[in-house]
């Protein structure tokens, strides 16, 4: 099902480049943030429909705009009509509209072994420091610019592709334009819903149904490493844990359960998911290995222990329970063995929330420095993240209700969802890692449990 | 249909006149007659047959159906915030479902735990697996066969009041018994 896109080397091409000591970089500080003006000319067509080109270069602004990171120069503004991608710019005409970073493009076709295929090429200008910005290579190389080979119907991918090349270039930071969110698609009154498991391109693009709406499903995860998604099914009236092969498109049943199983989330490393499994009313957290197939029971506790979530190097779960008398988060060591509490003392499992409130839906960030909740105060929902020792607390965003969040593969965006008002259609956002840029994901129905995959390869 | 014949006593006074006269005796005249219409069939009898009133409709279901155990039993227990305790008032309606269950032993039941849309999603399907499974205990408790009854939570995902206020809130928090099999009709 997914298309391998070629990648391949920028090569070739003579440039003089010139060196100046401090280059163009884009800051992630959330102080006296400014975002960065960047010039992006509908790239060159050669042997293609320009209509081809110009949505690769639209796809591409729409991608860093949406970061809230940058703005970009009107086309109508640029002086210089004929930037080519063999030959440097005019800095002065970039200079003059303020544009600090200069992305150059063109859109070829291409045949090989007979088939046709689309080549997207792109330089990045450093206006100022008047130099080419030079990419790094998936090998580490320091290349003159980026180039991406795919399959026609797969246009859109060249375009996230590039924009993450410029992203990363800019920012320091792997992109995540390249990457899908699975989600539950919902429709139907509040009392009759259909709930189905959809996928979609990060930017909303390409939307697909994988479950018929036969039987609701709720709370799909992505793996981080493989095409694969875990949810939850109530398919034959029997709520069980599925895992969903997105290669094959095929999905099983996980593990051989006797309860209701729900809740379940990937380890960091994709051979492991967790979960959690109600037995007589009591919910404990379970892990399964999915190359034997053998699960371990993590929790044993008369509380509810759920929403369990590893920390990235697979040695820390952090998880629900409502053993203190609230819903509240707490970490364990995944083996089991008893930590030092931050608040004092020894336990199996430490608590980390203290503030007013009920906070459930712990995420560990893919950086493993912070995690990301649902906290529920005083009549309304929040999306807030926390530090791993319980210091640091900081809501980001406030609704009717938020819920759900999930982290874009870097870990700099959070995805969840929102119901703004009581009755309101639930619809997916995201928002900045630090409270900037709210956004609305475009969904062609209500939607709810937004999940990220990894970046594409 | 019309006859022509001649009427029998007619024929008798014909040959009558002629034994008592010497003259000839005319020619038999020929009379038509049209005979009337028969008299009309008597009315049918009576007929008399055993009125047997329909039943009078019965002022509610018929016991041991589904709507019975709806409507004179109960098939909801409602919770507070956030708990999972039996009120009074769920203590006594399981009560009676235990009573009803235990008059009609074929039939088997679906507990599900429900919770109000004010939690996540995981958690309260947590909550709502904990409220069923208190329901069955309860029902166990008081002697009903615990291989009658399946439990499910749907966490937030059924509502039955679609409001967003505390009066909603308050009936979706609760633990609804529905009769899988065995019930009357």
């Amino acid at each position: 099902m997914i298309k391998r896109l070629c990648t391949a080397l920028f090569v070739g091409l003579a440039f003089t480049i010139s060196h100046a000591a401090a280059q163009l970089e884009v800051t992630l500080n959330p102080t006296n943030f400014e975002p960065t003006p960047v010039a992006i000319p509908t790239f060159e067509a050669i042997g293609v429909d320009p209509a081809i080109a110009e949505e690769i270069s639209e796809i591409v602004r729409n991608d860093l705009l949406s970061t809230g990171l940058f703005t970009i120069t009107p086309e109508s503004a640029h002086i210089q009509k004929d930037v080519n991608i063999e030959v440097a710019p005019r800095f002065a005409d970039w200079k003059i509209i303020k544009s600090d970073a200069l992305v150059v493009g063109s859109v070829e076709s291409v045949v090989r072994d007979g088939n046709e295929l689309l080549r997207g090429s792109v330089r990045l200008w450093d206006v100022y420091g008047e130099e080419l910005m030079r990419f790094e290579d998936e090998s580490g190389r320091q290349v003159s610019g980026r180039r991406f080979l795919t399959n026609p119907e797969d246009l859109r991918r060249i375009a996230h592709k590039i924009s993450d090349a410029i992203y990363t270039r800019l920012t320091g930071e792997t992109g995540y334009f390249d990457t899908r969110i699975v989600y539950i698609a919902e429709t139907g009154p509040k009392d009759r819903r259909t709930k189905r498991l959809a996928i979609m391109d990060a930017d909303g693009a390409n939307v697909q149904y994988l479950t018929s709406g036969r039987f609701t499903v709720l709370t799909p995860r992505f793996s981080p490493e493989a095409q694969q998604i875990t949810y939850m099914s109530y398919e034959n009236q029997m709520p069980r844990v599925y895992l969903y092969d997105l290669r094959r498109g095929r999905q099983e049943v996980l593990g051989n359960f006797q309860n209701m199983t729900f809740a379940p989330r990937f380890s960091r490393d994709g051979g492991s998911v967790l979960l959690t499994q109600a037995t007589n009313g009591n919910s404990d957290i379970y892990i399964m290995d999915l190359q034997t197939r053998q699960s371990r029971r993590l929790t044993d506790h008369p509380a509810i222990d759920t929403s369990p979530s590893m920390s990235p190097d697979g040695r820390e779960i952090v998880f629900n329970s409502d053993r203190g008398g609230s819903p509240q988060l707490y970490i364990m060591n995944t083996d089991g063995t008893p930590r030092t509490c931050p608040s004092g003392g020894r336990d199996v499992a430490c608590r980390i929330t203290f503030g007013a409130g009920r906070y459930s839906t712990p995420v560990w960030s893919p950086r493993g420095d912070l995690i990301a909740f649902t906290k529920q105060a005083r009549g309304k929902f929040h999306i807030g993240v926390i530090g791993t020792d319980g210091d640091g607390e900081r809501l980001l965003t406030e609704a009717y209700l938020d819920e759900g969040p999930d982290w874009s593969p870097n870990g700099r965006v959070i995805t969840f969802f929102r119901e703004a008002a009581p009755g309101a259609s639930p619809g997916l956002w995201s928002v900045d890692l630090t409270g900037r840029n709210l956004r609305r994901l475009p969904t062609p129905t209500d939607a709810s449990d937004p999940a990220w995959s990894p970046l594409l390869q | 249909m019309r006859r022509l014949m001649m009427t029998s006593a007619s024929l008798a006074l014909i040959i009558g006149a002629a034994a008592c006269t010497s003259t000839p005796p005319p020619e038999p005249e020929v009379v038509e007659v049209e005979q009337p219409a028969p008299p009309p069939p008597p009315p049918p009898p009576v007929e008399v047959v055993e009125v047997e009133p329909a039943e009078p409709i019965p002022n509610g279901p018929v016991e041991g159906s589904v709507a019975d155990f709806q409507v004179n039993v109960g098939d909801r227990v409602y919770f507070d915030l956030d708990q999972y305790r039996l009120s009074a008032d769920a203590q006594s309606v399981l009560q009676r479902q235990a009573a009803w269950l235990s008059s009609y032993p074929d039939v088997n039941i679906l507990v599900a735990g429900n919770c109000d849309e004010r939690g996540t999603r995981e958690y309260n399907l947590a909550l709502g697996e904990r409220r069923a499974s208190v329901v069955k205990d309860y029902l166990v408790d008081l002697g009903v066969d615990p291989a009658r009854i399946q439990t499910v939570s749907y966490g937030k995902e059924r509502p039955i009041a679609i409001g967003s206020d505390e009066q909603a809130w308050a009936q979706n928090r609760n633990g609804f018994t529905q009769i899988l099999s065995g019930a009357v009709g």
